[in-house]
């Protein structure tokens, strides 16, 4: 008989009690489902709830469950067709009140889901999606700042009357302005000191009256920098919500990316457009007196005017002065106007007022709506707009109507495709971007891709581990029974772990719990052989059983050491799938200590530890 | 079942010089292959367009290439891909190319020959971000192969660590051998297998250390070759348990896993193999050859001796 602390043996319980109900919700597998979100992101209650399901419930679509979670709720279905022809009924039963977004969720039941339980977080490359990684182009930000470091000099020395000959940004960091004979350079000096006070600023006597040089300090370049890149991923993330993706991932990496994960969104090139254009409006008045055709053929238009062209290619001439512009929108929605497409668009109060003076005084006349659009592009491909560097501009007008009304702050803008529209207000609503994107790595993976690697890494782990369990119970016989129950064990542990820390899971990631299976029952091998060994000195089993165990420690403890080593350094600097499969090992080292030292010696105890005459082991 | 019943009592280390000698050649191809002819890196490490295509019935490769030819990319690598339905199609970026733009005229020019194609992946990677996962990758190894050694220094007795280091560099750069002459593509999931191949090489070799350390101590006579000999011995049937369990999880990976994980499957396959005998036939045959002796494994006495003569 030999004796074994009865706490451990509750530990092993708690601990596989527990590993059982965080791996759970795994075995439900998912369902199509449908995730809504209010435009204006208020939550739902019980009779926003009860609306969605009343919509569904009138077109015969059952829902198999509906729930709310954080500000969105959560409809589930049976079918993939009833979650399209829901999504359907719900855009038709009520127009322009939710983003609907198509999604996966868990079929596990009420309860597990009111315990906060979860299922693994499958990654990318399981569940289908799109990955980018952008770089941030800070120095593109940094040339913004002295643009509208010009801009604010330019206005400051007019308010103080100085008098200069130009004002232009020299080098990466500094911004100059070349003074007229009779400005006086310290005078400008004290100007900008008051508006910066640690401005680091150099004045000149070369030229005409002299030049004051303003130039960036390190930690303003820095500053500007981290704030355009954190900019950035607002916006992203703003776009991203728009896009209707769940789950999605908007993160910096280093110091000049950010990664965008979207999952199950299946076409990148739609994805790119929204998250790297930058897209805003002009409202201007048509210049009537201006000769269009003239203006057309010379490709010059009269002084105040400029010429653009609509949608179908028709010449038109329009007044300079811009009424109101993008940076004036508070909101802006897509819907229907009389059967049109149209985006309903709000302005702010300086906008507004602007708009109603200028719809006061000319109506009857027509106005026009500019869409100007700007995207990176490359040398080979064409641009339809103004070329600058990598950039192109793209204007076009896309609408002229008359101004029957007055109008201030809220109005309707038609002359749009449908996917126009609802893609317009998308850009209109999630703001602009700090500084240039590029992408320097994209992935995508097809969704038939994602559970093809689903199954195969499924298939290898179920093969790879009735081969060890048919290899063990041979080898070891009632011994090997124990090690298959332990590694099965082993298993749910890691399964619950990867739950419980929401750790994204690769293919790599799955192939990792594989090798573990593999490496899990080297320390039951260990012990086992040392066990044999010490029977064949002639031990009796209690004994051999102890020394074993004992025996064995330092060599599982010392081998297991070097592959954590491996797979910290693996997880240092791995990333994406790579560094799931080093999260996987890391655990699985851990797990497989756990279930093998302490797991199995519990087994061992509960099944021959109180036998006063054991003659023989079944090992 | 056992595979041995009795004690066995192989000269392991008698035959160590043929060993030294066979494992001398691996490392010299490995090394003459990897300078001549290079590794086939993957785009992960390279940056470039990696489309995995599926076709509606057996994919004619030649199409596929002609098309490719005919809008200007003649140089794309052209493969299946597992099935006959599957192929993938390999593009480096050529200097100051945008790689999402060659993306999407690749993928054009594909479904102008076969409109019915589906697009099962796409990898688009810059050069840049492919040169920094190279860097980080190199730099990931020799972090691993240090802290090892660092644990390997405090744990063992250094003519052991020696021989454990020596096992360890042995195991990667003959797998790097094989990927160089096999031409089989070399991508960051196949550095991870390396690096988990190191780890369980050294477990391998701690499990054969561990008995040594112990058997020096307990065995007082008998030389030195005699009882690394013991030690493997003795630990014989286990090695040959875990490597071949290890294994079999392997192999399951490598059949039933998919192409993405070939390279990572292959490395781990061959790791196994070579970590096993690495840790018999180099690692204790070091340990032997520079001199271990059991003084070299006693408790501490001398040294608290010295110790104590210090002022």
């Amino acid at each position: 008989m030999h004796t074994y602390p009865a706490w451990k043996m509750w530990l092993v319980a708690v601990v596989l009690a527990l590993a059982t109900l965080l791996a759970l919700p795994n075995v439900f597998g998912e369902a199509p489902a449908l995730q809504l979100s209010r435009n204006d992101r208020s939550a739902f209650d019980e009779p926003g709830q009860a609306a969605v399901i009343g919509l569904l419930e009138a077109k015969g679509i059952p829902v198999d469950a509906s729930y709310t979670e954080g500000d969105r709720l959560v409809l589930r279905f049976a079918k993939v067709e009833q979650q399209l022809a829901a999504r359907d009924a719900i855009q038709e039963g009520a127009p322009r009140q939710y983003l609907i977004a198509l999604s996966q969720v868990s079929r596990m039941p009420e309860w597990m889901r009111g315990l906060g339980l979860k299922p693994m977080s499958l990654g990318l490359d399981l569940r289908g999606g799109v990955y980018f990684l952008y770089e941030v182009d800070v120095k593109g930000a940094v040339t913004q700042l002295l643009a509208s470091m010009e801009r604010d000099y330019r206005t400051l020395l007019r308010e103080e009357r100085i008098p200069f000959v130009g004002i232009k940004a020299e080098g990466d960091d500094a911004v100059r302005i070349d003074l007229r004979t009779g400005a006086d350079a310290d005078r400008v000096a004290a100007a900008l000191r008051k508006q910066d006070p640690n401005a680091a600023i150099e004045t000149d006597t070369l030229g005409e009256g002299g030049s004051v040089t303003v130039r960036l300090r390190p930690e303003q370049i820095k500053q500007r920098q981290d704030f355009a890149i954190q900019q950035n991923i607002t916006t992203l993330r703003n776009r991203v919500d728009e896009l209707g993706v769940t789950e999605p991932i908007v993160a910096r990496q280093g110091v000049d990316r950010i990664t965008v994960q979207l999952p199950g969104v299946q076409d990148p090139n739609e994805a790119l457009r929204v998250l790297g254009a930058t897209a805003t409006l002009e409202f201007r008045l048509v210049d009537e007196q201006g000769d269009v055709m003239t203006a057309e053929r010379t490709g010059r238009a009269p002084l105040g005017s400029k010429l653009y062209h609509q949608r179908d290619g028709r010449p038109v001439l329009l007044k300079r002065e811009v009424i109101a512009s993008g940076e004036q929108l508070v909101d802006a929605s897509s819907g229907f106007s009389e059967g049109q497409p149209a985006v309903y668009v709000k302005l702010d109060a300086r906008g507004a007022s602007a708009m109603l003076e200028t719809t006061r005084q000319n109506l009857g006349k027509p106005m026009a709506v500019v869409f100007i659009e700007k995207k990176r592009i490359t040398e080979a491909e064409p641009c339809n707009g103004v070329r600058a560097g990598n950039e192109c501009t793209e204007e076009e007008v896309i609408s002229v109507a008359t101004i029957r009304g007055v109008f201030s702050s809220n109005f309707q803008i038609t002359g749009l495709l449908a996917g126009e529209a609802r893609e317009l207000a998308l850009l209109l609503r999630a703001g602009s971007l700090a500084a240039p994107l590029y992408i320097v790595e994209q992935r995508t993976v097809g969704p038939s891709l994602g559970q093809d690697n689903i199954d195969r890494g499924v298939r290898a782990l179920v093969i790879g581990m009735l081969v060890t369990f048919l290899f063990m119970a041979v080898y070891y016989r009632k011994f090997g029974m124990i090690a298959n129950v332990v590694l099965a064990s082993n298993v749910v542990l890691l399964a619950a772990l990867l739950s419980f820390l929401q750790a994204s899971l690769s293919l790599p990631g799955i192939a990792g719990i594989v090798l573990t299976v593999g490496m899990a029952v080297d320390a039951n091998i260990l012990i086992f052989e040392r066990i044999r060994e010490e029977l064949r000195n002639g031990m009796s089993p209690h004994a051999a059983i102890n020394a074993g165990f004992e025996k064995a420690f330092s060599a599982i403890a010392d081998s297991n050491i070097t592959t954590l080593i491996a797979g910290v350094v693996l997880f240092t600097f791995g990333t994406g799938p790579v560094r799931g499969f080093a999260v996987v090992l890391s655990l699985g080292i851990v797990t497989s200590m756990f279930t093998a030292l302490v797991g199995s010696r519990s087994l061992i105890h509960l099944l021959w530890g109180r036998q006063r005459r054991l003659e023989t082991l079944s090992i | 079942m056992e595979f041995f019943h009795k004690k066995t009592s192989y000269p392991f280390m008698h035959t160590r010089k043929v060993w030294y000698a066979v494992s001398a050649v691996m490392i010299l191809v490995s090394i003459v292959s990897l300078a001549v002819r290079g590794l086939n890196f993957g785009i992960d490490f390279t940056g470039g367009v990696v489309l995995e295509l599926n076709f509606p019935q057996a994919a004619d490769l030649e199409k596929v290439r002609a098309g490719l030819e005919k809008a200007g990319f003649g140089d794309a690598a052209v493969q299946s891909f597992g099935t006959s339905r599957d192929v993938l199609v390999r593009l480096l970026p050529e200097e100051g190319q945008d790689v999402n733009v060659l993306g999407r005229n690749v993928l054009a020019a594909v479904q102008a020959g076969d409109p019915g194609v589906e697009l099962r992946r796409t990898e688009v990677v810059g050069p840049q971000v492919g040169q920094e996962l190279a860097e980080k990758g190199a730099l990931a190894v020799l972090f691993t192969f240090l802290l090892i050694m660092a644990y390997v220094a405090l744990r063992f007795q250094w003519k052991l660590g020696v021989g454990a280091i020596v096992a360890a560099l042995h195991d990667p750069i003959v797998i790097l051998g094989f990927f160089s002459l096999s031409g089989l593509t070399f991508d960051l999931p196949a550095l991870a297998a390396i690096l988990a191949v190191i780890g369980y090489s050294l477990n391998d070799t701690v499990v054969v250390f561990d008995r040594l350390r112990e058997r020096f101590i307990a065995v007082r006579k008998g030389t030195p070759e005699q009882v690394i000999d013991m030690a493997v011995n003795e630990t014989l049937s286990r090695t040959i348990m875990t490597s071949a369990t290890t294994m079999l999880t392997v192999l399951a990976l490598l059949f039933f896993g998919g192409e993405i994980l070939r390279g990572f499957a292959t490395a781990l396959t061959i790791g196994i193999v070579v970590g096993t005998y690495s840790s018999i036939y180099i690692a204790s045959a070091t340990a032997l050859d520079l001199k271990l002796t059991a003084r070299d494994l006693l408790p501490a006495q001398r040294e608290k001796g010295a110790v104590d003569d210090m002022p």
